[in-house]
């Protein structure tokens, strides 16, 4: 069906095969008072400086079988057994949504099989908006666990002084609209973070970006500026989302958005493509360097959040 | 999940018939196909005589679901790469509806009145 696009798409692909390559051994983001500085990973000493570290995976896309991945069901075995073979034991894993491609039952029953082959103490999901095809989310929840009172699935928790937010954005969207948090799920936020001092870190997972990405392709989420708001008094403030299946990063004042790899097949850079899906011609043997997972660490005695994302390959 | 379909079918029966026990016409036929491709429903508006059996074809890798905005027709199961959808507009009027996992995809399915 793409073939009259090859053409026009192949000057794209190779810049966007360029950009990524710079990133594909590892790049180490890190947030210093409000200024982000890079390297590689491994020139700094973040592991020895950790208070603790987690996992971020995404958009596994389990049911998905066609190029540049038949079999996103290896890949997310092989980003588990990854992370098992690290020497030092992240506290828990995070996957920030699409786990599975259709909301199929069969589906969430192989992910969920996959993530507890993981040798952690928690590994938790919030939903993508292919994890909500056609029943709103019901079948994710049976199988996930997270709906709470509300149903909605968004909870709080507190780890080594940081506190984490997992907002769901991918549920009631609205015809013309992007992601969607709704007046319940904000309202629920304001109460979440009333009695919070400002010096606390506050890391937030959605599975859409929480920023204006690429608004065309509906990379973006139309209330999330109210949810900002609410979250401007704190110092440190890091969005970890998925989505999009690349490294994008974002600053906007104390807040810090990261957008992550997949575990499953690479899309387009945004505008770079005629549609957002999967970036099918890559070069043979190459899918690993653009799908894999994210290390984050809590900087000993700091607000910093720093984040490192590996590519499987 | 299938309940929530049934429900929604159950709504709209007085609207849309989801199969036609009878033959469209070939005016109907002709014209009534809609492309999913690309993000964007080809032709985003689409305008069809009363009687006329919509079909929708996913030409993306993505999935995406026909729904439309107030219920006016039953809404489509994901529509995986190749898959179909079908809905027959009995009643002339105006009908947008849009992807419920790509919101910005909106398209209009204009049922024109019977000439006389
Ligand atoms: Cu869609």
């Amino acid at each position: 069906m793409n073939d009259r696009h090859d053409d026009e798409k192949i000057p794209d692909r190779r810049r966007f095969l360029e950009c990524m390559a710079w990133a594909g051994a590892g790049a180490l983001w890190m947030m210093k008072g409000g200024v982000a500085h890079a390297g590689m990973l491994g020139s700094g000493n973040a592991a020895a400086d950790a208070t603790f570290r987690f996992v971020q995976i995404s958009d596994s896309h389990i049911g998905f079988h066609q190029a540049p991945n038949p079999d996103p069901v290896a890949t997310l075995r092989e980003t588990i057994a990854r992370i098992n073979a690290q020497p030092q034991r992240p506290d828990f894993i995070v996957h920030t949504g699409d786990l599975t491609h259709l909301s199929k039952p069969e589906q969430f029953d192989t992910v969920k099989q996959i993530l507890g082959e993981a040798k952690v103490d928690q590994v938790f999901c919030i939903p993508g908006e292919h994890d909500v095809i056609g029943d709103n989310g019901k079948a994710y929840f049976a199988h996930f666990g997270g709906g709470g009172v509300s149903g909605g699935g968004w909870h709080s928790f507190d780890h080594h002084g940081v506190h984490f937010i997992s907002l769901v954005n991918v549920l009631n969207l609205q015809a013309g609209g992007l992601g969607f948090l709704g007046t319940e799920q904000l309202a629920w936020l304001q109460q979440d973070v009333a009695g919070l001092s400002a010096s606390t870190p506050i890391v937030v997972f959605a599975h859409m970006p929480m920023w204006s990405l690429y608004p065309q392709w509906g990379w973006g989420t139309q209330d999330s500026a109210q949810a900002l708001a609410l979250l401007k008094r704190f110092g440190s403030v890091t969005v970890l989302n998925g989505h999009i299946h690349q490294i994008q990063r974002q600053v906007e004042g104390q807040v810090t958005f990261y957008t992550a790899r997949s575990t499953a097949y690479p899309q387009p850079a945004p505008g770079r493509a005629p549609a957002p899906g999967p970036l099918k011609d890559l070069p043979a043997g190459q899918l690993h360097k653009y799908i894999g997972s994210r290390d984050v660490r809590h900087v000993r005695g700091s607000q910093a959040i720093a984040v490192t994302d590996i590519a499987l390959g | 999940m299938f309940r929530r379909y049934l429900l929604l079918a159950a709504f709209a029966l007085p609207m849309v018939a989801g199969a036609a026990p009878r033959a469209p016409g070939a005016e109907a036929a002709a014209g009534s196909s809609i492309e999913i491709r690309n993000f964007h429903f080809m032709p985003a508006q689409l305008t069809v005589p009363v009687g006329a059996k919509v079909t929708w074809t996913n030409r993306d890798e993505e999935p995406h679901i026909v729904v439309s905005t107030g219920n006016q027709f039953p809404a489509s199961p994901g529509l995986d790469t190749g898959d179909h959808y079908q809905a027959t507009f009995t009643r002339p009027g105006t009908y947008t509806y849009f992807c419920s996992i790509h919101p910005q995809m909106v398209g209009t399915i204009v049922v024109s009145k019977p000439l006389r």
